[in-house]
């Protein structure tokens, strides 16, 4: 088998990813907090202030990142949610359940900080604009997954109760968008984009993806000591659980 | 019709279920009290002026038939739980999309449709002008089939839970917010004088895709819960 391959139907085994987040985990960790440290140097020493909002536009280094990684949790979840109700993979199942708490963490912080920008430029802490009518819909969403999640008393399956219900929603979402879209808009439209040139000067833009970058290592570093942990529970009673943790078991008894 | 076939089957359900609802119709009338009730208290809490209820009547009339909808959704599938019905239902060899189906419709014509009938009497209070009225009645025709539709999706999640209620509300609220926007959008445009098609064919086109899929989302979703 090519090794690759090989590599990634051995890290599907909680045993051997247990081991491999290990590893990983310290690094990520550093990773992301060397790559935030010198973006928001970047977002508040080096790039200069906008013409029309001031300095309050630097808001946007912790709102944007913050945004996209609400978004981009979501599909995490629901791909994984996704590949753990088909293949019935455990690990797909408990590392969609480990990103939504992270996922609703950086959508909440999306809506302070939105809320927190919104005051100086429109005067208001909050609108009934579409942008932030569908994140506040999308909190609701991850709250809705988390709760099912708690609510059943199976771990797996509530898991997957909860990944199906995360499926539900990503159908759901787009319509929500262009619904709320539809209704009303007030939020300025998209300035970064991956295809043709982005309407922000590039001062501006290189601590924005420097961010960007920061908040995603960090996404998989907290998302692998989330599964890590989950997986531990999930398999107390298995031998390599009992072989790495014996003064746990000892205490039980 | 003969015995045995799915539409034997699908029709024995309907009966079935319609003639349990009506054994118990106090029960039943439980969401329209409900919906009386809340469109009742706007004015109490606002003032009596017709101008301010007329411009708040067709949202506040939305948003009390949603609620009193969600109220009696929870209770789809208890009863079947607790008698041991649902899993044979579950184990029959007819689809179970198609039966979850038919248990829709009777919640939509048990809960819904008299909240249809009810809805001009609410018109009233609320002192909605008269030329909206046609349009409110069609939005609530296209929305409430979709919250039954959806709602039995989310239902089927948290089936056998002890207190799913909350949890409930909480699952189903986000997904129907769209419903609501197109829903009490037309009114309001209808209301304002402008055109008012639009956001109604938006719903029925979600309709459309809710009746194909919602069904067999909830067969996926009730076959998740109950192994």
């Amino acid at each position: 088998m090519n090794p690759l391959v090989l590599w990634f139907h051995k890290l599907g085994s909680p045993p051997y990813f247990y081991r491999f987040g290990g590893r990983w985990i310290p690094w990520l960790y550093a990773l992301a907090l060397v790559a935030g440290a010198a973006g928001f140097y970047g977002a508040l020493f080096t790039a200069p202030a906008d013409y029309q909002q001031g300095d309050s536009f630097r808001i946007m280094y912790v709102h944007v990142p913050c945004a996209w990684m609400g978004l981009f949790a979501y599909a995490f979840m629901a791909a994984n949610g996704f590949v753990g109700l088909v293949w019935h993979i455990k690990l797909s199942e408990t590392m969609a359940m480990a990103s939504a708490p992270i996922g609703a963490a950086f959508t909440f912080i999306t809506l302070v900080t939105g809320s927190l920008w919104g005051k100086p430029t429109w005067g208001t802490w909050w609108t009934w604009d579409a942008r932030l009518t569908s994140e506040l819909v999308l909190l609701f969403l991850y709250f809705g997954v988390i709760g099912l999640y708690h609510a059943i008393e199976d771990r797996r399956q509530a898991a997957r109760a909860a990944a199906f219900l995360a499926l539900v929603g990503i159908v759901n979402l787009p319509i929500v968008h262009y619904s709320v879209i539809w209704w009303n808009t007030l939020h300025q439209g998209q300035t970064v984009s991956l295809v043709g040139p982005s309407k922000i000067a590039p001062d501006m833009l290189w601590p924005l993806l420097v961010l960007a970058f920061a908040t995603h290592v960090y996404f998989f570093a907290s998302l692998l000591a989330r599964t890590r942990v989950a997986l531990l529970e999930l398999e107390s009673g298995k031998e390599w659980v009992r072989a790495l943790l014996p003064a746990a078991e000892t205490s039980h008894d | 019709m003969k015995p045995g076939t799915t539409s034997a089957a699908c029709a024995a359900l309907l009966r079935r279920d319609l003639l349990l609802v009506w054994r118990r119709r106090g029960d039943a009338l439980n969401p329209l009290l409900f919906a009386i009730i809340v469109v009742a208290l706007f004015p109490f809490a606002l003032g009596p002026e017709t101008t301010v209820l007329a411009r708040i009547a067709a949202g506040t009339i939305f948003v009390a038939v949603l609620l009193a909808m969600l109220l009696s959704l929870d209770a789809l599938f208890r009863s079947d739980l607790e008698d041991g019905s649902l899993e044979q239902l579950v184990l029959s060899p007819h689809p179970l999309a198609l039966l979850l189906g038919c248990k829709v419709l009777v919640h939509w014509l048990t809960t819904a449709l008299p909240l249809l009938v009810m809805a001009p009497l609410l018109a009233q209070l609320l002192a909605l002008p008269a030329p909206v009225l046609p349009v409110l009645l069609a939005a609530l025709a296209l929305t409430t089939p979709l919250l039954s539709l959806i709602g039995a999706v989310c239902v089927a999640l948290t089936v056998g839970m002890r207190r799913s209620g909350m949890l409930l509300t909480l699952l189903v609220l986000p997904l129907i917010v769209p419903a609501l926007i197109f829903g009490a959008g037309a009114c309001n445009a209808a209301q304002s004088g402008f055109a008012y098609s639009a956001p109604l064919l938006w719903l029925a086109a979600w309709l459309v895709l809710a009746v194909i899929l919602a069904p067999l989302a909830a067969a996926a979703a009730l076959k998740i819960s109950l192994t």
